[in-house]
């Protein structure tokens, strides 16, 4: 599917959806409550199959929250990059992909660990790098660790 | 009477700790392993040991410092890892780099390549028990440090590609000791065949163990040899072309076992395609400048830059989102080992402990590339 049909497509399932075309990738930006809908119908539609989550990454944007899901199709060869806008940065939470993808079961540790977004109805949300009684999450951009981190 | 006898015989399950001191995880990795008898039930890697959370440290450094970090994550691909932020940098720049530095970044990072399958090699008989096999992968792999050490001054954490190109012209003696090297280890290759791939003991315990189905490959996103051995047709060198792989003729090697000795046999074939890439560059260098001009300080304007390479472990990934800053506002590395580790429990489920050995070397972890 080339990028025009596949803009189509996400906007017929998701009508709130923003696209956009980066410089390499399509992007898609949907809030967070729509993320697992979107995701699992471009993991499991015949059309799509986007069957490989190459990376999932965490940002933390001055207003918001994002958690960027990079997908590709092993038949097809296409690519997307969806976006799961979290607008509350308190209290960020978002809905695991782990059922659609294994992969993420790690990588949505790390992020958990290193944002502290709480992934809804994740098998096993731990700590992964870090040592289970720290406190505070070291790559939110307002971290201040006066022992640990060298100030520049 | 049967009743008690059954109760008497019931086992229990219970957990042992493997790490992070142990010779076989190949650095600081902890594995708590449950088991039933000497059989595994669930496997559960605590990694973050050597943590230095270098995703937040690039986004305090400009970005020639970044490819400088890069080698300390997994440092037998560490050509390759600093040539995917050089990459990545460049395509944010739009900065097309000069023939020449295409053709030699190739070479260097299939001479990375090269060694690391060696060292690789040599510590996975060790694992399983050969010494020797130890002391013929280190012998070799010296040579290709030599020329490493020759041209780019350093013997591990080397640091030869910069955004725009290469810190300086190859070292005069590079072609000739390059070719003097395949020429050398094309009589030694075929020995690692006699000495392991036709072992008994060898193909006994890894024939079979540590299945992994592509479907499988494909959910935990495990690429490099390790994917390719369960038929996952994952080759960014093919898939997505970078420097100089779009000229040269090699096949991807696939498989599809996907058991332990599948993810061996990749990687003693892939030693023979590196030679092969690397027989076809090394007398066709063009010439001409060995980087291209670049600012003193660069600034990628605001977007997002993801650039994917083949390191010896699989798909790595670098993703860069700019404001156009000196630094990255975000920088994401994704690197092939964490991802192959998190398909290990399911891998070593109803394995022996001796199995889960195997699997790890076939996996080929290395601990600072999983951490980052």
């Amino acid at each position: 599917m080339d990028n025009e049909a596949l803009k189509e497509f996400i906007l017929q399932r998701v009508p709130e959806a923003e696209l956009a075309q980066g410089t390499q990738y399509l992007q898609v930006v949907v809030p967070a409550e729509k993320a697992y809908t979107l995701l699992s119908e471009l993991k499991s539609n015949p059309q799509t199959s986007f069957d490989y989550l190459f990376c999932v990454t965490g940002v933390d944007w001055p207003q918001h929250m994002e958690v960027v899901y990079h997908l590709k199709s092993t038949t097809f060869n296409h690519m997307v990059v969806v976006k799961g806008k979290i607008s509350s940065r308190e209290k960020p939470e978002i809905e695991t992909v782990c059922k659609l993808w294994r992969t993420a079961e790690f990588h949505e540790r790390e992020i958990f660990d290193l944002y502290g977004i709480v992934f809804k109805n994740h098998p096993d949300l731990r700590r992964l790098l870090l040592t289970d009684d720290w406190v505070g999450y070291p790559m939110r951009k307002d971290y201040d660790d006066p022992v640990n981190m060298i100030a520049y | 009477m049967e009743e008690t006898v059954y109760k008497e015989l019931e086992s229990e399950e219970y957990f042992i700790n493997m790490g992070p001191q142990h010779p076989s995880t190949h650095g600081v990795l902890r594995l708590v392993l449950s088991l039933d008898g000497e059989i595994i039930r669930k496997v559960e890697p605590h990694i973050g040991y050597i943590h230095r959370s270098i995703e937040k440290m690039c986004e305090h450094d400009s970005y020639q410092q970044i490819v400088h970090l890069t080698d300390r994550m997994d440092y037998l691909s560490c050509h390759i890892n600093n040539e995917a932020v050089c990459l990545g940098v460049e395509m944010g720049l739009q900065l097309e780099v000069p023939e020449r530095v295409k053709v030699i970044r190739t070479i260097i990072g299939e001479l990375t390549r090269l060694s690391s399958h060696q060292l690789w090699w040599g510590v996975m008989g060790m694992d399983l028990g050969a010494i020797t096999t130890f002391l013929y992968g280190f012998r070799d792999r010296e040579l290709i440090t030599d020329i490493f050490e020759e041209t780019c001054g350093a013997r591990l954490t080397m640091n030869y590609n910069i955004p725009g190109g290469l810190m300086f012209d190859i070292h005069p003696n590079f072609q000739k000791r390059t070719k003097d090297f395949i020429t050398y280890f094309k009589k030694k290759l075929p020995e690692y065949d006699d000495l392991l791939s036709n072992n008994v003991i060898f193909r006994e315990r890894t024939l079979g163990i540590g299945n992994l189905s592509k479907e499988d490959a494909i959910s935990f996103g495990v690429t490099g040899p390790t994917g390719r051995a369960s038929g996952f047709s994952c080759d960014v060198r093919k898939h997505h072309p970078y420097s100089a792989y779009n000229k040269v003729e090699f096949k991807e090697i696939l498989r599809t076992e996907g058991d332990c000795y599948a993810r061996y046999q990749c990687r003693i074939d892939e030693m023979w395609e590196s030679l092969s890439i690397i027989e076809q560059l090394i007398d066709n260098i063009p010439e001409g400048p060995y980087k291209a001009p670049t600012k003193a300080v660069i600034k990628l304007p605001k977007g997002e830059f993801y650039q994917k390479v083949e390191t010896a472990r699989g798909e790595f990934g670098v993703y860069i989102i700019s404001e156009g800053q000196k630094s990255p506002y975000r920088l994401k590395f994704r690197s092939p080992g964490f991802s192959n580790l998190s398909a290990l429990n399911h891998m070593a489920q109803g394995c022996k402990i001796a199995d889960l050995v195997a699997i790890m070397s076939t996996l080929d972890l290395v601990i600072p590339d999983i951490d980052r």
